[in-house]
């Protein structure tokens, strides 16, 4: 191992990187209109779980006071009433998943609409009917102080996370097998350079970009959502460090062999999608099935976005994170065992 | 005296393709030696096996009598015929990265003045013209101020101006007594550079010699126009024939 080998490809890489602007830009941009964007939708009103139809209305906006609907389900929280024209337009809208109920204003009999494949409409409709009982039935009520979580700091670490997971695999695999196809890696091969040199400089210099990244878009956000983080900004640093060095070590396993940027495209989206999806960036996998969950435990991902929400909302320490530490440590070993072995410079 | 480069009994297979033969041949030192033959004869695969770029399928390559050590790459330059740079470098950053990669180099000046690159040093590689590129290209192989230099066609693509300038170029790094191992498929180019030549067809060698012992040898009775002496062009054709190769 020659350290000045590594060096000047560690510069070289970054050289490449900081100069191209539309790359460089996107990096930065993308994060931070993601989270921007959500915090707009969700962070400056109030949330709504449910949208209920209330008929006829000339207007979508109504004044939900004076709404002819029993008061009851009239004045329940998390419930968005809209205002819809007639029957017709209303049951369409609730075939469409517009809305998740449809009711009656004016109506003795208080009739209502729901579809009967809707979740939300189910438990719509639970409601309504305990709102018709004046009295409800006895029970004991334990009420727990909870610091609110908004939606948009519970996004954040997730989205740099995505970030990180794209740049990581498109950054560090798509580019290496372009090279290798374009012949770079060739010329490099006929150098006294070892591939060991060559992937750990890759590797470090995609890390250090990403964390410079994950600074910059934190504290640009921050700077707007003033976002509230109970525990160490140190641990955070860490397990986005990790996360990376996992994810980056993935990139490098997946781009090992292979001259066909069409494969590795397809290879990376096939990868990255699911792990997307199964890795709590979007919503959380509460209550999915054991073997979702089983899957969702092998991307790095979940690691590294479960690590930095709990020392955000719950200020855990290191020792708290070691199962996720251990398993980013475990996936970034067996990446890189399998990209060593695996490697090829021209084939 | 055994060659600078000992070729013994070289095969190279790819599935059904026999792409080399059996091949047998040395390299004296210190001569700029020409590996010639049609499209798909063989040349860049027997140049990247020495070069220690692909592996054989069987055979051997000794350097200096031994087989290569890991200092082979220390001590060789290579011009590929085809091959890209890192982007978004300038000529002189990729220079100055590619001697960073060996203990021995040549002063980046001299390797800049020698191969024309003054007026561009500070453009990006990839904003430079293809006679450019392709004495960038020979830079890169001088950089390491190797004993041995591959080039495998450098001059392919070129323009007429270009290609004599490469030639020019080549001819000063051969007067420093560097051994020179080139393929190329323009004759020209063969009888102005080398001393030595070898002709590969099929992935076999079906001739060797001097530009003029392989014109003796095989060309004395060839037919010309009666205006010109039969050169090293008529020698290829009669060798590997008029048939078109893709």
């Amino acid at each position: 191992m020659s350290f000045k080998r590594f060096w000047v490809m560690f510069v070289a890489r970054n050289k490449e990187f900081f100069r191209d602007s539309s790359a460089l830009g996107w990096n930065f941009l993308f994060p931070f209109l993601i989270v921007v964007g959500f915090g707009v939708i969700f962070g400056g009103k109030e949330y709504n779980e449910f949208k209920v139809g209330v008929f006829p209305s000339d207007t979508e906006i109504v004044i939900v006071e004076k709404l002819s609907i029993p008061k009851a389900f009239r004045q329940t929280r998390l419930i968005q009433f809209i205002g819809v024209k007639t029957l017709s337009e209303g049951v369409e809208k609730l075939r469409h998943h517009a809305i998740d109920f449809l009711i009656k204003a004016d109506s003795p009999t208080n009739d209502y609409w729901v579809s009967d494949t809707s979740p939300k409409g189910y438990l719509v409709e639970k409601l309504f009917h305990a709102s018709l009982y004046s009295e409800p039935p006895p029970a004991q009520k334990q009420e727990i102080r909870a610091v609110p979580i908004r939606y948009v700091e519970w996004l954040f670490p997730g989205v740099l996370g995505m970030n990180i997971m794209f740049g990581a695999l498109w950054g560090v695999g798509y580019i290496i097998v372009r090279y290798r196809k374009i012949g770079v890696l060739k010329r490099l091969k006929a150098t006294p350079l070892t591939a060991f040199e060559y992937l750990s400089a890759q590797l470090l210099s995609r890390i250090v970009l990403m964390m410079f990244m994950v600074i910059v878009v934190w504290i640009g956000c921050d700077a707007i959502f003033h976002f509230k983080v109970e525990g160490s900004y140190g641990n955070i640093v860490l397990v986005f460090f990790l996360g990376s060095l996992s994810m980056c070590a993935m990139g490098l396993m997946l781009a090992a062999r292979g001259t066909s940027e069409e494969f590795s495209s397809g290879l990376i989206n096939f990868i990255s999608w699911p792990m997307m999806f199964l890795s709590e960036v979007w919503f959380s996998l509460e209550g999915s099935p054991q073997w979702v969950k089983t899957v969702a435990d092998f991307f790095p991902l979940i690691h590294l976005t479960r690590s930095v929400r709990k020392i955000m909302n719950d200020g855990a320490g290191l020792m708290n994170l070691m199962p996720e530490i251990t398993a980013m440590l475990l996936t970034t070993a067996i990446f890189l065992a399998l990209a060593a072995v695996l490697f090829s410079w021209n084939e | 005296m055994p060659g600078l480069l000992e070729i013994v009994n070289l095969v190279k297979k790819y599935k059904t393709l026999t792409a080399v033969d059996n091949i047998s041949f040395s390299i004296p030192q210190g001569v700029c030696f020409g590996l010639l033959g049609p499209n798909g004869a063989g040349k860049t695969t027997t140049i990247e096996i020495i070069e220690d770029v692909i592996s054989p399928t069987s055979g051997e390559i000794l350097y200096k009598g031994k087989p290569r050590a890991a200092s082979f790459r220390e001590e060789v330059g290579i011009q590929f015929q085809k091959t890209e740079l890192l982007s978004w470098l300038t000529i002189e950053e990729t220079l100055k990265t590619f001697q960073s990669l060996y203990h021995k180099s040549s002063a980046i000046e001299d390797v800049i003045e020698m191969c024309q690159l003054n007026e561009i040093r500070a453009q990006y590689n990839d904003k430079v013209s293809g006679g450019q590129r392709q004495r960038l290209f020979l830079a890169l192989a001088l950089i390491n101020d190797p004993d041995l230099l591959f080039l495998d066609e450098p001059s392919t693509g070129l323009d007429p101006q270009a290609r004599h300038n490469l030639w020019d170029i080549i001819l000063k790094i051969r007067e420093q007594g560097k051994t020179i191992v080139l393929t190329t498929h323009y004759m020209e180019e063969a009888q102005k550079l080398c001393d030595d030549i070898a002709i590969m067809d099929h992935g076999k060698l079906i001739a060797r010699g001097t530009p003029q012992e392989l014109i003796n040898t095989y060309c004395s009775d060839c037919v010309t126009d009666g205006l010109r002496a039969p050169n090293l062009e008529d020698v290829f054709i009669r060798m590997t024939g008029r048939g078109l190769r893709d």
